[in-house]
């Protein structure tokens, strides 16, 4: 008789002692997989969206620059180039790739691809300008990075 | 009194530990950004050397003429206004693939000419080809055809990043037809798989992708 009843008398609760382990796992995983920005941006980044992207497969050969108005409103309206963590200017840019190159080893040099990260309301005038210092600086590659188009329709 | 405080168990309740870890691991996941390295890939020209002259020339109608003002009016092949950036990928298409005069001069790293590259069209390529293109005042082949993109400094970002991703539709529509892909999954070709990679060479082979971005002129618009 007393056999049949311990049975039955056992509470049905599932232990939920390993729950924060678990937990513990998971933000363990995403604090370790979370690359964190490296560079504080300056300028503002509203970057305008397209469809046919293309997804850069060697992530140590990219370096950025953002181009953009400053957030800082002391700085004026007129947009200003960021490279790292400070404003370079047009002139400026030569010497930064070359910095950067230096970074690579002797075999990808060539191979730098310039990110370029622009608000969408720059005008092409700053641009055709860093466009053409890159040549001098023969940095060819470059990419506009833009996020993916969400669809509206 | 005492008593009670020593008795009492020393165990910590850790009931709230997975509500504290819940609440870090959503901090988390909100701020996260999954650092993305996506966008409109460019080759720039080489260096201009002094002794080179400015200007090749090539002729006009090898050319596909794209200008944007200040407005960010677009300007197609001197005569046209248009005013829906999606008109372009259209004519790209048209343009690249006319065939107006095909020549038996072997080009580009594939080492294909712009006859071997017709017949190694697709049925239904070819076809659309023939009947609706073939104009002589269009390029002449595929290997000859440029796609000049020129913007004035004035103009806006937006816009030029809205053509350039037309251009890019067309040329991977182009691509993506002639091995029977939809031009997204052209887009998503790996080129790190040996497969994969053979299919995007031989889409592209014969058919570069010649976007040109010309310098702007400093005054007008």
């Amino acid at each position: 008789m007393s056999k049949f009843k311990k049975k039955s008398e056992s509470t049905q609760e599932i232990p939920t002692a390993a729950l924060p382990d678990i937990i513990f796992m998971l933000l363990f995983f995403f604090m370790v997989t979370t690359v964190l920005r490296e560079t504080t941006v300056l300028v503002e980044q509203r970057i305008p969206r397209a469809e046919q992207l293309v997804k850069l497969e060697k992530k140590k050969l990219v370096t950025y620059l953002y181009i953009g108005k400053p957030k800082d409103a002391a700085l004026g309206v007129e947009p200003l180039i960021q490279a790292n963590d400070a404003f370079v200017s047009i002139d400026g840019i030569v010497q930064w790739v070359n910095v950067e190159k230096d970074k690579l080893s002797e075999v990808e040099r060539d191979q730098i691809t310039i990110s370029l990260k622009v608000d969408n309301e720059t005008k092409m005038g700053i641009i055709v300008d860093v466009q053409t210092e890159l040549r001098e600086a023969n940095a060819r590659k470059i990419i506009y990075a833009a996020p993916t188009k969400t669809n509206d329709n | 009194m005492a008593r009670s405080k020593d008795k009492g168990g020393t165990e910590v309740n850790a009931g709230s530990m997975a509500d504290i870890a819940f609440l870090l691991l959503i901090f988390f996941l909100v701020t996260t950004q999954i650092a993305t390295n996506k966008g409109l890939t460019l080759l720039l020209p080489p260096k201009q050397e002094e002794d080179e002259p400015l200007e090749v020339k090539q002729q006009q109608r090898n050319i596909f003429k794209i200008l944007v003002n200040s407005q960010d009016k677009i300007l197609i092949e001197d005569d046209q206004v248009i005013d829906d950036v999606s008109e372009i990928r259209g004519m790209v298409y048209d343009f690249v693939l006319n065939f107006g005069a095909p020549g038996d001069v072997k080009r580009g790293a594939a080492d294909v000419s712009d006859k071997e590259t017709y017949a190694a069209l697709t049925p239904a390529m070819r076809a659309y080809v023939n009947s609706n293109l073939g104009s002589s005042e269009s390029s002449d082949g595929p290997s000859k055809a440029i796609v000049s993109l020129k913007a004035d400094r004035g103009s806006s970002y937006e816009i030029f990043i809205q053509i350039l991703d037309e251009l890019n539709a067309a040329y991977n529509k182009i691509y993506g037809d002639r091995v029977g892909l939809t031009d997204e999954e052209f887009r998503k070709l790996k080129k790190s798989d040996p497969r994969q990679k053979a299919l995007y060479d031989e889409a592209r082979a014969g058919i570069p992708k010649a976007i040109s971005i010309a310098e702007p002129t400093k005054v007008g618009g």
